[in-house]
C-alpha cells in the first residue's frame, strides 16, 4: 500500500488552516459546538466510567501481586496505583479507547456527509465547511476529553480502593494514607498536557480522513479504520515524546 | 445571466471539458444534456465552484466567479440554490430544520419570520404533513421537493438542478419538472438542469446544450431539437423507436400549427 506521508501531512495542515475564518453566524457555530460537546463528552462517559473503574481495580491487584517483600508498606500500593493512573492509564488508555469511539464516529459522520453531497450542499450555500463541521468537533474534544481524563483518574483510584478492600489486599485507611504520600502536582499537569494533545489528535485526524473521503460506503469504512489506526499510533508516539520532553 | 467562456477541465491526462462556451439565460430552464461521461456533471460543478476550471471563465452577471477566492465567492454563493441528485438533505435534521438551515445561517429574520418563510416554501412545493419527519422517513419524490424548498428559501437568482428525475417514477418526474419550470418563471431565476431524461428535454427545455465527449455539440430549444439534423444529437435523443415516433408526430403537429397560423394570418389580412 502506498503511503504518501508528506501529501497527507500537507493536506492535513491545509485543512487546519482552512478552519480559521470568520464564522458566518456565531449562534449556529455555538449550537454545533454544544451539540458536539454532548456527542463527544456525554456520549463517551459510559465507556470511560467502565474502563477506568476496571483499570484501577486491576492495577491494585497486580501491584499487590508484585510487591512480595514484607519491608514495603501496603500503602505503597495506593501510591503506585495513583501515579500509574494519573501519569499513564487515565490519559493514554482512555484516549486510545476514545480514539476508537470518537474517532470512528467523526470519520464516518463526515465521510457520509461527503459521499451524500451534504458537504457540497453547505459549500454551495457559502458556508466554510472546514470551519463549521470540523472546528466545533476539535474544540469540543479539547474541552470535554481532558474532563473525561480527570474523571477517569478519580474513578480509577476509586476502583483500585474498592478492589483492594473487596479482595482483602489493602484496607481503606492504608489506601487513603498511600494516596496522600509524596503526591506531586506536576503529574497532574503532565496528565493534562497529554490529554490536550491526544484530544487534538483523536478529533483532527479522523476529521481529515472523513472530510476527504471519495467513493462509496466501502471507502467510509476504510477511512474510519485508517483514522482510528493512525490516531492510535500518533497517541503512542506523542506519549513517548511528551514523556521524554516533560519528565 | 451565467456566461461560460472557453471552459477546460482535465483529470490527469484525461480532458473532460474541451473549450465549452455557453450562456445560461434568466427566466429560462437551461438544460445540459448528454450521455453518461459526457462532462455535464463536471461542467455544473465548475459552474458552482465545487471544482476549479483549468482555464476559461464563469461569469455571474458579468462578475468573474473563477477569479474569486472563497471569501469573495460567498455573496454569489448565497444567490445560488442547488438541488442535488440524491437531494443531499441533512440526515440529522427534520424536513423543516433542513429548509430553515440556510435562513438560520444567513438571514437576519426573527424566528417567527424564518418559520413563516419555511412554511411558504413547503407550501410552494406542495409538501404537507412532513415538517417533523427526518429525510430517512420520506419518499424520493418528497426528498426532491424538500431539496427544492431548501434551494429557493433564500430567494436565489440561480438554481442548479442535478438529475432531478433520477430514481423517480414517471408521474413524480413530471410533477418535479413542472415545479422547477414554474419556479423558474415565477421568480425569474436562471435555472440550469443537468439531465438525460427525454421527458424533461421535451417539456421543459427552453434552452438546451447537448454535450458530447466534453464538447458542446449542439445548442437550441426543444422545438429546434425536432428539426435538428445533427446526427450525434439525433442518435442520443431519438435512440428508441418510441421517441422517433414522437419526433415525427411533433413535426407534423408543428407543421399543421404553422400552416394554420399562416392561414389565419392570411385570412385576417383579407
Amino acid at each position: 500500500m502506498e503511503f504518501r506521508f508528506f501529501y497527507h501531512f500537507g493536506r492535513y495542515l491545509l485543512m487546519l488552516k482552512g478552519m480559521f475564518s470568520r464564522p458566518e453566524n456565531m449562534r449556529m457555530y455555538w449550537k454545533e459546538f454544544m451539540k458536539q460537546c454532548v456527542d463527544i463528552g456525554l456520549g463517551s462517559l459510559g465507556i470511560v466510567v467502565i474502563i477506568s473503574l476496571f483499570l484501577g481495580a486491576v492495577t491494585t491487584v497486580q501491584t499487590a501481586y508484585q510487591l512480595v517483600s514484607g519491608f514495603i508498606p501496603k500503602s505503597t500500593i495506593a501510591q503506585v496505583v495513583r501515579d500509574t493512573l494519573i501519569l499513564e492509564l487515565a490519559p493514554t488508555m482512555v484516549c486510545i479507547v476514545l480514539g476508537g469511539v470518537v474517532g470512528s464516529k467523526i470519520a464516518s459522520e463526515l465521510g457520509n456527509m461527503r459521499i451524500s453531497e451534504q458537504i457540497d450542499a453547505q459549500e454551495i450555500m457559502g458556508i466554510n465547511t472546514k470551519a463549521y463541521l470540523i472546528g466545533p468537533k476539535i474544540l469540543a474534544a479539547l474541552v470535554t476529553i481532558p474532563g473525561l481524563v480527570v474523571i477517569a483518574a478519580f474513578l480509577g483510584i476509586f476502583g483500585g480502593l474498592e478492589a483492594g478492600k473487596m479482595s482483602g489486599i489493602i484496607s481503606h485507611e492504608e489506601f487513603m494514607q498511600g494516596l496522600r504520600q509524596s503526591f506531586d502536582g506536576y503529574n497532574v499537569f503532565f496528565a493534562l498536557s497529554k490529554a490536550y494533545t491526544y484530544s487534538f489528535i483523536i478529533s483532527s485526524i479522523p476529521a481529515y480522513y472523513g472530510y476527504n473521503v471519495t467513493g462509496g460506503a466501502l471507502e467510509i469504512g476504510r477511512a474510519s479504520t485508517t483514522a482510528v489506526v493512525v490516531s492510535c499510533v500518533l497517541i503512542l508516539f506523542a506519549d513517548y515524546a511528551l514523556a521524554a520532553l516533560l519528565l | 445571466m451565467i456566461e461560460l467562456k472557453n471552459i477546460r477541465k482535465s483529470f490527469g491526462d484525461k480532458e473532460i471539458l474541451k473549450d465549452v462556451s455557453a450562456n445560461m439565460e434568466p427566466g429560462k430552464t437551461n438544460l445540459i444534456i448528454g450521455a453518461s461521461g459526457s462532462g455535464k456533471t463536471v461542467l455544473m460543478k465548475c459552474m458552482v465552484g465545487l471544482m476549479k476550471v483549468d482555464s476559461g471563465t464563469v461569469l455571474y452577471n458579468g462578475q468573474d466567479f473563477t477569479a474569486m477566492d472563497d471569501h469573495e465567492k460567498k455573496p454569489i454563493r448565497q444567490e445560488i440554490g442547488m438541488l442535488f441528485q440524491g437531494s443531499a438533505l441533512f440526515d440529522s435534521m427534520t424536513v423543516e430544520q433542513n429548509i430553515m438551515f440556510p435562513l438560520d445561517m444567513f438571514s437576519s429574520m426573527s424566528y417567527r419570520e424564518r418559520r413563516k418563510r419555511m412554511q411558504e416554501c413547503l407550501d410552494r412545493v406542495e409538501l404537507k404533513d412532513a415538517n417533523k419527519k427526518f429525510p430517512a422517513e420520506i419518499s424520493g419524490g418528497m426528498k426532491k421537493r424538500v431539496g427544492i424548498a431548501r434551494a429557493i428559501v433564500l430567494n436565489p437568482k440561480y438554481l442548479f438542478v442535478d438529475e432531478p428525475n433520477s430514481g423517480l417514477d414517471p408521474q413524480t418526474s413530471l410533477i418535479i419538472d413542472k415545479l422547477i419550470k414554474d419556479i423558474t418563471v415565477e421568480y425569474n431565476i436562471t435555472t440550469v438542469v443537468n439531465t438525460h431524461d427525454m421527458n424533461t428535454v421535451m417539456e421543459s427545455g427552453d434552452h438546451i446544450i447537448y454535450m458530447h465527449q466534453g464538447k458542446k455539440q449542439w445548442e437550441g430549444s426543444n422545438e429546434d431539437i425536432i428539426f435538428s439534423e445533427d446526427k450525434l444529437l439525433n442518435d442520443f435523443i431519438f435512440a428508441s423507436e418510441f421517441f422517433q415516433d414522437i419526433k415525427e408526430m411533433r413535426k407534423l403537429e408543428m407543421f399543421r400549427d404553422k400552416n394554420w397560423r399562416a392561414k389565419q394570418a392570411g385570412g385576417g389580412n383579407k
